[in-house]
C-alpha cells in the first residue's frame, strides 16, 4: 500500500512543472554557492566541503517549498477524505507521501553528480568522505521534510505551511548557536540548554559530511524524521474534520 | 448489514449527529435526506471511517469500523461530497491507482477499469487530466472510483449534484442496477430522486431521525392539496408543524 501511494505521489511531482523548476533551481543554486561563495577553485583542495557546506541553507529554503503541499493540498482539494477512506492505515499514507517527497529530493541531490566528477577530474579526493557527505545531506533533507510535512498537515494554506516550516527548520538548524541558545540559557538549567544545543541539524550534518559516519548522527536524523512524522500523523487525525 | 448504533458527533459545542441508530440490509437503497447542515455528510464520514465518532459505533457486515478500519473500509465504496480526485492524474491513472490500493489483482485491473469506464461512459475523457474535466465528468469519475472494487456497501454523498438531467437519469439507472445485492446509502437534496431510486427514505434534521419509511409513506405525510406532497412533507418534518408554510 505504501508503495502504491509512493508511486502515485512521486509521479505527481513530475506531472507538474514543480519538479523541473525545483531541480533546476536546486542545481543552479548549489553550483553558484559552491563556485562563487564557497570558493571551490581558490581553496586548492580536492574535496566537496564548499558544496556540502551550503546544503543546510539550500534545504532551508527549498525543502519547505516541497513539503508545503504534502497535506495542505490534500485537505484543500478534499482528496484527504478519499485517501483516508481507502483501505490504508494512517501510517501507510503518511509514510508513502513522505518517502515520495524524500525520493524526489534524493533525485535532485543525485543530479549534482557532475560536481563529484569535476572534483575527481581536478584532483584526487577522498571519495569515502564524499559518499558520507551525500548520505548526510540526504538524511538532513529528510529531517527538514518531516518537519515540513507535519506543519503542512496543520493548515490548508500552503503559504502559511511554507513560512511556518521555514521558521521551525531554521530553529533546528541553528539550535547550537547563540541565536537560539540565548533564548534558553537565561532561564533554563544547563542540561536543557545542552539538550537544545544537541538538536542542531548543522552540527550533526557537519560531523557526517566530514566523513565521520557515526551511528549517533545517523540515528539523530532517523529519530528526528520518525518523531516529526508521528507528530504529523497525530495532527492529520486531529485536523482532518476541518 | 450496515448497523449504526447511537452514533453521535460533536464539534465543540455543536452536535452535528445526535444519537443516531439505524440498520440497512442488502438490497435496500436508503435515501438520506435533510436540510443543509443536518448531519448527513458527517454521518457518512463516520460510516466510511474518515471521522471518528464522539460516541456510538458503526459495523459493516460484522466488522467494527473503529476497531478494524482497514477491513471495514475494504468493503465500502465511497463517493465523498464534491467528488474529490487527484486533478493532475488522468482518469485512467486515477482509477488504476484506486484499484491498486483497493487490492485488485494486477492482472484484472485493466479489464475492471475498462468495465467501469464502459458502465459510467467515461471513454471520451479516459486519458484527460481530471482537473480539465467538467463538473459532471468529475462527479462520474468519483462514482467510478467508488464502484471499481464492486463493494458490498456503497455510500454516495450527493451523487447527482451538478449533473444534467440526462446524466442524472443515467446515474439513477446505475444505482438501481447495482441495488440487488448491495447496501446503498445515497444522500440527496432532490426529493424526486428518492422516489425514483430509493426503497427507503430517511430524513434527519439537527442530527436526529425525523422520518424513516418508504418514499410513498413520506409523500402521504404531506398535505394532499399541496402542489408537491413530498416537498410539503419534507418541510413539515424538518421545520416542525408550527413553522409550516401553508402551500
Amino acid at each position: 500500500m505504501t508503495g502504491t501511494i509512493f508511486k502515485r505521489e512521486l509521479r505527481a511531482y513530475f506531472a507538474t512543472p514543480l519538479a523541473y523548476v525545483f531541480i533546476v533551481i536546486f542545481l543552479a543554486l548549489s553550483g553558484v554557492f559552491t563556485f562563487y561563495l564557497g570558493n571551490f577553485y581558490g581553496r586548492g583542495q580536492a574535496d566537496l566541503q564548499p558544496f556540502f557546506g551550503f546544503h543546510p541553507w539550500l534545504y532551508l529554503l527549498l525543502v519547505p517549498a516541497i513539503a508545503m503541499r504534502l497535506w495542505a493540498e490534500e485537505r484543500k482539494s478534499g482528496t484527504i477524505e478519499l485517501l483516508l477512506t481507502l483501505p490504508v492505515t494512517m501510517w501507510q499514507a503518511v509514510l508513502g507521501k513522505f518517502l515520495a517527497a524524500w525520493a524526489f529530493v534524493g533525485i535532485a541531490l543525485a543530479l549534482t553528480f557532475p560536481m563529484w566528477i569535476t572534483v575527481n577530474y581536478l584532483g584526487d579526493p577522498d571519495n569515502g568522505v564524499i559518499v558520507a557527505g551525500y548520505l548526510g545531506s540526504l538524511l538532513m533533507a529528510g529531517g527538514y521534510l518531516a518537519i515540513g510535512a507535519c506543519v503542512s498537515a496543520a493548515t490548508k494554506n500552503q503559504v502559511i505551511a511554507f513560512i511556518a516550516a521555514l521558521v521551525i527548520c531554521l530553529l533546528f538548524t541553528l539550535a547550537g548557536f547563540p541565536l537560539v541558545l540565548d533564548a534558553f540559557s537565561a532561564w533554563a538549567p544547563q542540561a536543557v540548554v545542552e539538550l537544545v544545543s544537541s538538536l542542531s541539524f548543522l552540527s550533526h550534518f557537519q560531523a557526517i559530511s566530514k566523513g565521520v559516519l557515526a551511528l549517533s548522527d545517523v540515528l539523530y536524523f532517523l529519530v528526528m524524521i520518525g518523531a516529526w512524522l508521528l507528530a504529523g500523523a497525530i495532527v492529520i487525525d486531529l485536523k482532518k474534520a476541518e | 448489514m450496515l448497523t449504526i448504533e447511537s452514533l453521535s458527533k460533536r464539534f465543540g459545542a455543536l452536535t452535528a449527529v445526535d444519537d443516531l441508530s439505524f440498520e440497512v440490509a442488502p438490497g435496500e437503497v436508503l435515501g438520506f435526506l435533510g436540510p443543509n447542515g443536518a448531519g448527513k455528510s458527517t454521518t457518512m464520514k463516520m460510516i466510511t471511517g474518515f471521522l471518528t465518532p464522539s460516541a456510538g459505533k458503526v459495523t459493516v457486515n460484522g466488522v467494527n469500523v473503529a476497531s478494524d478500519p482497514v477491513a471495514a473500509k475494504a468493503q465500502i465504496g465511497y463517493l465523498p461530497e464534491g467528488a474529490p480526485a487527484y486533478g493532475d492524474m488522468t482518469v485512467r491513472a486515477f482509477l488504476r491507482f484506486v484499484a491498486t490500493v483497493r487490492g485488485l489483482d494486477k492482472a484484472t485491473i485493466d479489464a475492471r477499469v475498462d468495465e467501469v469506464v464502459e458502465v459510467i461512459s467515461l471513454h471520451a475523457v479516459i486519458d484527460q487530466a481530471i482537473e480539465t474535466l467538467s463538473k459532471g465528468y468529475k462527479r462520474r469519475v468519483g462514482l467510478a472510483q467508488a464502484i471499481i472494487h464492486d463493494p458490498k456497501i456503497l455510500i454516495l454523498d450527493e451523487p447527482t449534484d451538478g449533473l444534467d438531467p440526462n446524466q442524472k437519469h443515467e446515474v439513477r439507472k446505475l444505482i438501481q442496477s447495482m441495488a440487488k445485492d448491495k447496501i446503498i446509502v445515497v444522500s440527496t437534496h432532490i426529493l424526486e430522486e428518492v422516489s425514483a431510486v430509493c426503497s427507503r427514505a430517511m430524513i434527519i434534521a439537527q442530527g436526529r431521525v425525523v422520518f424513516d419509511g418508504t418514499p410513498d409513506d413520506l409523500a402521504l405525510r404531506g398535505d394532499a392539496d399541496a402542489p408537491n406532497r413530498m416537498d410539503d412533507a419534507f418541510r413539515a418534518l424538518t421545520l416542525g408543524n408550527a413553522q409550516q408554510v401553508a402551500a
